[in-house]
């Protein structure tokens, strides 16, 4: 059970950095794209590890399977979500930063 | 200070900046979006209050479906906020003063958080709604039985403020009105985003069914007939979103929509009638069956499909009328 908890903690740390680096992210890159992309971490890679460790240390199966589905849910349209945004912001013609340019 | 507090005071903090950063944006699209966070952050706020079907209610109807509503309603119109004069924002200042004023003063009128003494936790009604409702209902969630049962006239009257709502947008928007203009309407749709239309599609029936389950549910857990019924209502206008409105409304003809409006309604009023034909008094289900708790499971079910069946024909009817106008940029 403890190698269990160690996994859960660590899981659950490595989500929480996730969502850190996210929010980080969010404030500090340049362009749309790029802000899409941390804001796009923040449920994949952040939401995902935290279910991943919270399903360590379920107490009943049946809590487990709700934890899947909502992994489930989150892996589909986390990414959908990023996707249509920088889809949407190339259509309206949303310039791309390159090296050298301001912040927007 | 424990864990829970600290929680409280970031989630309320929270709460306030997003209120603050609402009243001073001028793009109305963003206000949208950052109400819809507002309503989820007091959605987490309910959860921690251990209100679990108010903040489903809150999360539901505050991010589901008014923000979609809001967002429609500012597609026909200018998404920039008029810069108000000063003469005129000191009247607004001076009302938004005095009406917070008096709540923070009424506030300190309220018996302190989790006190054991608080007249809602002293009165013997609240042992009687907890105790007894497991033997007359016999439902696990004492919020249903409230809802449903117990207090089954305020929720009818809860239902015909929805109803209401519906017709009136019904009759400024809808067959009454300007007749539609069919051109212009491809403003709101999503079709050209290819992944957007597959998971869509995916996740459509898992949506649909997600209601059922929170329409049926609601006995054992937190949910019911206003959930489900927003729910449902989103997974139309997600449908409508990304597919078109045409193709939604082969789906559901508004119609049909519109006579869905008065059913529900009607069925809520019909259970009470059959309730005083059996011989009981309005809205006493144990009249339904010969053993008083089977007659009640089965009272609250039509009347928790007959909320649903209104919420979402209304919320829907409610999108529709607004996507189907021409913008008047």
């Amino acid at each position: 059970m403890i190698v269990l908890d160690i996994a859960s903690v660590v899981l659950l740390a490595a989500g929480a950095l996730f969502v850190v680096s996210g929010g980080v992210g969010l404030l500090r890159f340049p362009d749309f794209y790029t802000r899409v992309h941390a804001a796009g971490i923040t449920d994949s890679a952040g939401a995902g590890l935290i279910l991943l460790g919270l399903l360590l240390r379920t107490p009943s199966w049946e809590t487990g399977v709700r934890l899947l589905v909502i992994m489930l849910f989150l892996a589909l349209t986390g990414p959908t979500a990023s996707y249509v945004l920088a889809f949407a912001a190339r259509r309206d013609g949303v310039p791309i930063w390159r090296e050298g340019d301001p912040r927007r | 200070m424990t864990v829970f507090t600290l929680i409280n005071i970031s989630l309320l903090a929270i709460l306030v900046a997003t209120a603050l950063t609402v009243s001073r944006l001028r793009a109305l699209y963003e206000a949208a979006m950052l109400s819809a966070l507002f309503s989820l952050v007091t959605a987490c706020l309910f959860v921690l209050l251990d209100a679990v079907d108010v903040a489903f209610t809150e999360a539901a109807v505050g991010v589901g479906i008014s923000t979609v509503l809001l967002l429609g309603g500012l597609a026909l119109t200018r998404s920039r906020e008029a810069v108000t004069p000063r003469r005129r924002r000191l009247p607004g200042a001076a009302v938004a003063i005095l009406a917070g004023g008096t709540l923070v003063y009424a506030s300190q009128d309220l018996p302190a958080f989790g006190s054991a003494d608080s007249p809602v936790q002293r009165h013997p009604l609240t042992d009687t709604y907890l105790h007894q409702s497991q033997e007359d209902i016999g439902i696990p969630n004492t919020v249903t039985s409230v809802l449903a049962s117990y207090r089954g006239l305020d929720t009818l009257g809860e239902l015909l403020v929805v109803f209401t709502a519906g017709v009136a947008v019904l009759a400024l928007l809808g067959p009454l009105a300007h007749p539609v203009d069919a051109r212009r309407r491809d403003d709101l749709d999503l079709v050209d985003y290819r992944v957007l239309r597959v998971i869509s599609a995916m996740l459509m029936p898992f949506i649909l069914l997600f209601a059922l389950y929170v329409l049926f549910h609601g006995d054992f857990g937190p949910g019911g007939g206003f959930q489900a019924g927003v729910i449902f209502a989103a997974g139309f206008v997600l449908y409508g979103l990304v597919f078109g409105l045409d193709k939604a409304q082969q789906v559901v003809p508004r119609v049909v929509l519109w006579a869905l409006i008065p059913f529900g309604l009607l069925l809520y009023l019909g259970v009470g009638v059959v309730n005083m034909l059996l011989g009981g008094s309005f809205l006493d289900y144990d009249t339904l069956s010969s053993d008083p708790a089977a007659g009640q499971h089965l009272g609250i079910l039509l009347v928790e499909s007959a909320i649903g069946i209104t919420v979402a024909a209304v919320m829907t009817t409610v999108f529709f009328s607004f996507a189907n106008r021409r913008a008047t940029r």
